[in-house]
């Protein structure tokens, strides 16, 4: 990345340029085709999501690949009702991935809550409360087909996104990170 | 800081060297913990010492909820209770305000609470089965498993229009009779899921290395099963012959012919066997009801839209495929109950893994966990 960094730092003055253009396609392309995936599986829509990957759906033709392990995965699918006690793990999981990283909210509760919204005193209203959300796909639960089509429309907008400095998205750490000097507490 | 070694737990390997016993952490998110179980295991090496379930992490407060809803609007919210057998928390809380509210269900309907649910119980059963077949190191278990899963889902979205939450059984009846052609489609594919079911069960259950992973695992006595409350394949494969179904038989069930699967060893691969035996009893409860059900009313006359039963409790159970599952009703005269309690089999059983994991290596304790079959829905409401 380094030689992209310092290409992009050249270009960027002039808001990008024709050789970052094909850069960017390049890597937008080689992004968006193998969206390895992380199954954020909490609540129904989890079985809908082992749906999606297994026999008659098949994710893995789309290049979707599920791996449970932060570290690999570069879209993080959130599947189900996320709890205030679930809201730090879930955003410690995503402080664990890899930049560029994406996040799909699947099912009614991922998106707003749901049908735990208007009373439930545990449930946390909607994933974007806790990370950047990319995609939302709505049902209750969505059906695997709805699955796919997010991640199509997840590829759509990785396309137009830019890997020079200042066009990336910031990263920002959402937890206090360890050994930094503000932090210290744990949130867990 | 200085360290005071008397004061730490070491104990002594086999080879003579100290060893510190270690906490490790499984979960919240792990693939294997079959949602959002959190396990706390202390261990020795790599034996488990001991094995502390946290839960709690997908509690939504259901059971606080539903006493802002009105009857009718409760049946969606079981659907999310214990979300791998939808069918079975709509019909146990159904059961529960047809005896507060007095409601005399129509033959036919029992009848069709009967095939959706033995139904649901092979698609919950193949979930379960896939599982175990995924924490032993065999993923392809999770695709046969799948293949007569969907065709089950399949059958269920004819049926109702969903995949998954059905909001199918409700106070009085069902919600809509059969689509055209719905039974010949299921008696034309039941042979086709007998040989897929036979099928696993040699590719799994023949296999020397499932043998060897599952056998021996997490074994657990008659006496403890029925001291601990467990029920459903978790009881049964401990030798304990205990299924609502034939012992506190309810709805149509003493009008058919079949069979409870019962193990002898109670480990892992005696509960992963009493499910697949009883795919095969499923399907013989089905054709048999297929072959009596006659033409009637789906759902109970003159059920009002808002049902306020008078001031009272109930209390029914129905067998679920984790278990028996029972929900308790208390009504105090308005459209709302004034408190739902779910006796949820998930959340019993669970409460078992601290005694079945201790002594088994960390790789066996997420056999352990799978054999319980949990559905966290279900276990944390």
């Amino acid at each position: 990345m380094a030689l992209v960094d310092k290409l992009g730092a050249a270009l960027d003055s002039s808001g990008g340029g024709i050789i970052l253009t094909s850069v960017d396609s390049l890597a937008d392309w080689a992004r968006g085709k193998s969206l390895w995936s992380m199954p954020m599986g909490t609540a129904c829509c989890a079985m809908e999501l082992i749906a999606a990957s297994f026999s008659k759906f098949d994710f893995d033709r789309h290049g979707t690949f599920p791996r449970p392990d932060p570290r690999h995965v570069d879209v993080m699918i959130v599947a189900g009702t996320i709890t205030r006690k679930m809201a730090p793990a879930v955003q410690r999981l995503y402080e664990q991935m890899a930049d560029p990283k994406w996040v799909i909210a699947m099912g009614n509760c991922a998106v707003s809550g749901g049908i735990f919204y208007y009373d439930s005193y545990s449930v946390v209203r909607g994933v974007d409360e806790l990370l950047p959300v990319d995609v939302y796909i709505a049902g209750c639960p969505p059906r695997p087909e709805s699955m796919q089509d997010a991640v199509f429309q997840l590829r759509e907008k990785i396309a137009t996104e830019s890997i020079a400095p200042g066009k990336t998205r910031p990263h920002e750490f959402l937890l206090p990170v360890p050994g930094a000097s503000s932090g210290g507490g744990e949130a867990e | 800081m200085t360290l005071d070694i008397k004061e730490r737990s070491w104990t002594t390997g086999s080879d003579g060297t100290p060893v510190e016993e270690l906490v490790v952490n499984v979960g919240p998110s792990h693939p294997s913990t079959h949602g959002v179980c959190r396990v706390i295991a202390h261990v020795d090496g790599e034996v488990v010492t001991k094995a502390e379930p946290v839960i709690g992490y997908l509690h939504r407060g259901i059971e606080k909820i539903v006493e802002n809803r009105t009857y009718l609007q409760i049946v969606p919210i079981t659907d999310r209770l214990d979300y791998v057998g939808s069918m079975y928390a709509n019909w146990a809380y159904c059961r529960s305000v047809e005896r507060l509210a007095g409601i005399r269900v129509p033959e036919r309907a029992e009848y069709l609470r009967v095939i959706t649910c033995e139904l649901q119980r092979i698609a919950s059963h193949m979930m379960s089965l896939g599982s175990t077949g995924a924490d032993t190191g065999a993923a392809t278990m999770f695709i046969y498993a799948f293949d007569v899963r969907e065709r089950i889902v399949e059958l269920f979205e004819e049926l109702c229009g969903s995949r998954l939450t059905y909001n199918y059984v409700r106070p009085g009846g069902v919600s809509m009779d059969v689509p055209e052609g719905w039974f010949d489609d299921i008696l034309s594919w039941t042979d086709a899921a007998r040989n897929s079911i036979s099928q696993m069960d040699r590719l799994f259950f023949g296999n020397f290395i499932a043998r060897g992973r599952l056998k021996g695992i997490g074994v657990l006595s008659a006496k403890d099963a029925v001291g601990w409350g467990a029920s459903g394949p978790v009881a049964r494969g401990s030798g304990v012959n205990w299924d609502l179904r034939k012992h506190d038989t309810y709805s149509v069930y003493p009008r058919f012919d079949f069979d409870v699967p019962v193990g002898s060893n109670g480990d892992a691969y005696d509960r992963a066997r009493c499910r697949l035996f009883e795919c095969y009893e499923s399907l013989r409860i089905v054709e048999q009801a297929i072959e009596q059900i006659e033409p009637g009313p789906f759902k109970a006359d003159g059920i009002p839209r808002l049902l306020a039963p008078r001031p009272g409790d109930a209390y029914d159970h129905i067998e679920s495929a984790r278990g028996s599952l029972g929900i308790y009703l208390v009504s105090d005269g308005s459209p709302r109950p004034y408190r739902m309690k779910v006796r949820s089999p998930a959340f019993c059983n669970l409460a078992l893994l601290p005694l079945l994991a201790e002594g088994h290596t960390l790789s066996d304790l997420v056999i352990v966990l799978g054999s319980l079959d949990p559905v966290f829905g279900e276990v944390d409401r």
